[in-house]
């Protein structure tokens, strides 16, 4: 299938996971991604995969620990409050190095929340999340096509990294239709997985573990650990839009960013240069790019659905050089365009002031 | 000369940590002479549990993976779905099976899932030091419940044969004890049986093994044989409680 077809972006994930030899989908319900296992449980199984509907999202994150453990590609999906309780065993799968695909399509919080779209989990997702030192490669799709190419993408840095990887959308995503085009694909190469389960043949036997007593095991074992999330740093994405005059850089990922695009176009008509960078990763976070905006452009505007997370990367990277402001909604709530645009102009016009 | 014993080659030469009188070691050594006997060693995948044979991967001459507290059956399932031609068993004390984990023992029982699930219950948590099991006996006294387990506080101890055998994904669930010779017999004809239906393709097996500790019920290995006879076969009956025939 290479032409152009309409989907929603649960849907076009689920399809990217199948072509990118994803054998095994273990998931439990919930709004707003029910859409991803229910397009699975009918297209896998046709393709020789499995779907299961698992008895929790606790039972589901350790089947992805057997199955990914055992060598073959497998993913699991959720929303907000199922990712929560999949923490316990993300940590399990980072420790003991099993890749895995996760997707996030994140919906308001905290509690219950609800179902509408939101970025608050960004820190659950960058920051570990779980217990113990640990990073995953998270990526954050803004269209449905995006979301298509990082599910291929992501079972490939998954093992590439022997690391789970997370895809963050938020529920709009999840949710919305548009033309996607399945362009790429990718195989389970199972004999490179040396470490992998399937049974000692030959050989002496693999165990799946994360478990070292003794301290100074496991700090070689967390030294190691931390070296290969050092190395995924290499693996970092970003756009630029209208960054090469810009006064003003806008910080926004995922859908917020589309609508972003749309507010620094009416800026642009009144004559204000503000320009976007999105982050396509996450973690590793586009620190540099940032960093060198910072000794260009006046100010930095970071626009999320959260009460402001990326904001203390952004803080970071910019590192007290220029002002950094912040636009956020809360409770599932999503911005207009006038609204951001506003923000813009408020900014612009302080800064000429000064 | 004839050897006419050894170790099983589904064990690895390794110094035990397990305590004096523990049962543990006789379960595992059962379980890897019905590996060998089934000639499956190179095709079959392990699943330890958290709590005294968390260190299950380092006896066991044969793949493993280590499971989160309680959550063997899931970490099982995924293994078995992704190799359905593997044999795939799983280690679980009654910490893990019958208190943290239930879900998943429950629901791995009632999808039927081929897998093998080895259950030792010995009434007390070993690792912790001696705290409250799910299957701690009324008036037993443990670190937790340092005045005996008394029902209206602490409930009542949880029979999982009783309630795993009702389900239909069941093929078979024994109990069985490993507290003298001829129940230790018996306890290998069962988990060869266990292992048998995983094999012909019947569907979910569970042995649950009585095994005593005599470490955290402060009693002296010989003891601790008896206490199993008169206090924990009297709660825990010694039968099959399932068997799928055809």
């Amino acid at each position: 299938m290479s032409k152009k077809i309409l989907m929603e972006g649960n849907e076009a994930i689920a399809e990217a996971a199948i072509r990118a030899d994803c054998k095994c989908y273990f998931g439990y319900p919930i709004t707003p991604q029910s859409e991803l296992p229910a397009y699975l449980s009918k297209h896998l199984p046709e393709k020789g995969g499995v779907f299961l509907q698992a008895e929790s999202e606790v039972a589901a994150i350790n089947m992805v620990y057997g199955a990914g453990g055992s060598g073959v590609r497998v993913m699991t999906s959720s929303s907000s409050p199922g990712i929560s309780l999949k923490q316990e065993g993300i940590s399990y799968l980072v420790g003991a190095e099993v890749p895995c695909v996760i997707v996030n399509i994140m919906r308001g919080g905290p509690g219950l929340g609800n179902i509408a779209p939101s970025q608050s989990d960004y820190f659950q997702a960058t920051k570990g999340g779980g217990h113990g030192d640990y990073k995953m490669i998270v990526l954050a799709p803004s269209s449905v096509q995006e979301a298509a190419d990082l599910t291929v993408d992501a079972f490939d840095l998954a093992d590439k990294y022997r690391n789970p990887v997370m895809i963050l959308g938020d529920g709009m995503l999840g949710q919305m239709m548009e033309p996607v085009e399945f362009k790429k694909s990718s195989k389970n190469n199972l004999k490179r997985k040396t470490w992998a389960t399937t049974g000692a043949k030959g050989r002496k036997p693999n165990v799946i573990n994360s478990l070292y007593l003794q301290p100074t095991e496991l700090e070689k074992v967390n030294k190691k650990l931390q070296k290969k999330f050092k190395s995924m740093e290499k693996e970092v994405r970003y756009e630029k839009f209208y960054m090469e005059d810009a006064e003003i850089a806008i910080i926004a990922y995922g859908t917020v960013a589309r609508i972003v695009k749309t507010s620094i176009e009416y800026a642009r008509k009144e004559g204000i240069k503000a320009g976007l960078i999105r982050p396509i990763t996450l973690y590793p976070f586009p620190r540099k790019v940032i960093e060198d905006a910072a000794n260009k452009i006046n100010s930095f505007l970071v626009v999320e659905l959260s009460a402001g997370q990326m904001v203390e990367d952004v803080k970071l990277a910019v590192n007290g050089k220029k002002d950094v402001y912040f636009y956020g909604k809360l409770g599932g709530v999503v911005p207009s365009p006038i609204e951001i645009y506003e923000k813009i102009k408020e900014i612009a016009l302080s800064s000429r002031k000064k | 000369m004839k050897k006419v014993f050894g170790k099983p080659k589904a064990l690895q030469e390794t110094p035990t940590h397990y305590c004096p009188g523990c049962g543990h070691g006789i379960i595992h050594r059962l379980i890897a002479e019905v590996i060998d006997e089934f000639g499956i060693r190179e095709k079959t995948i392990g699943v330890c549990p958290v709590g005294c044979a968390v260190f299950a991967y380092k006896y066991f001459n044969v793949d493993m993976l280590e499971a989160a507290h309680g959550r063997a059956p899931a970490v099982a399932t995924g293994v078995k779905r992704a190799w359905p031609d593997r044999i795939v068993f799983s280690y679980q004390g009654d910490g893990d099976l019958a208190a943290i984990g239930t879900a998943e023992i429950v629901h791995a029982a009632c999808r039927g899932e081929n897998i093998t699930v080895i259950f030792v219950n010995n009434a007390i948590y070993g690792m912790t030091g001696g705290q409250m099991a799910p299957t701690t006996l009324i008036g037993q006294k443990t670190e937790t419940t340092p005045f005996g387990r008394n029902s209206k506080i602490h409930g009542y101890p949880i029979k999982m044969c009783e309630m795993l055998s009702v389900l239909d994904g069941t093929a078979f669930i024994s109990r069985v004890s490993v507290n003298k010779p001829a129940n230790v017999i018996k306890a290998k004809k069962a988990i060869k049986k266990a292992f048998e239906m995983q094999i012909k393709g019947k569907g979910f097996s569970m042995v649950e093994v009585l095994s005593q500790c005599p470490t955290n019920w402060g009693l002296k290995p010989i003891e601790a044989l008896k206490w199993v006879d008169e206090k924990m076969i009297p709660v825990f009956p010694l039968k099959d409680f399932k068997v799928k025939e055809g």
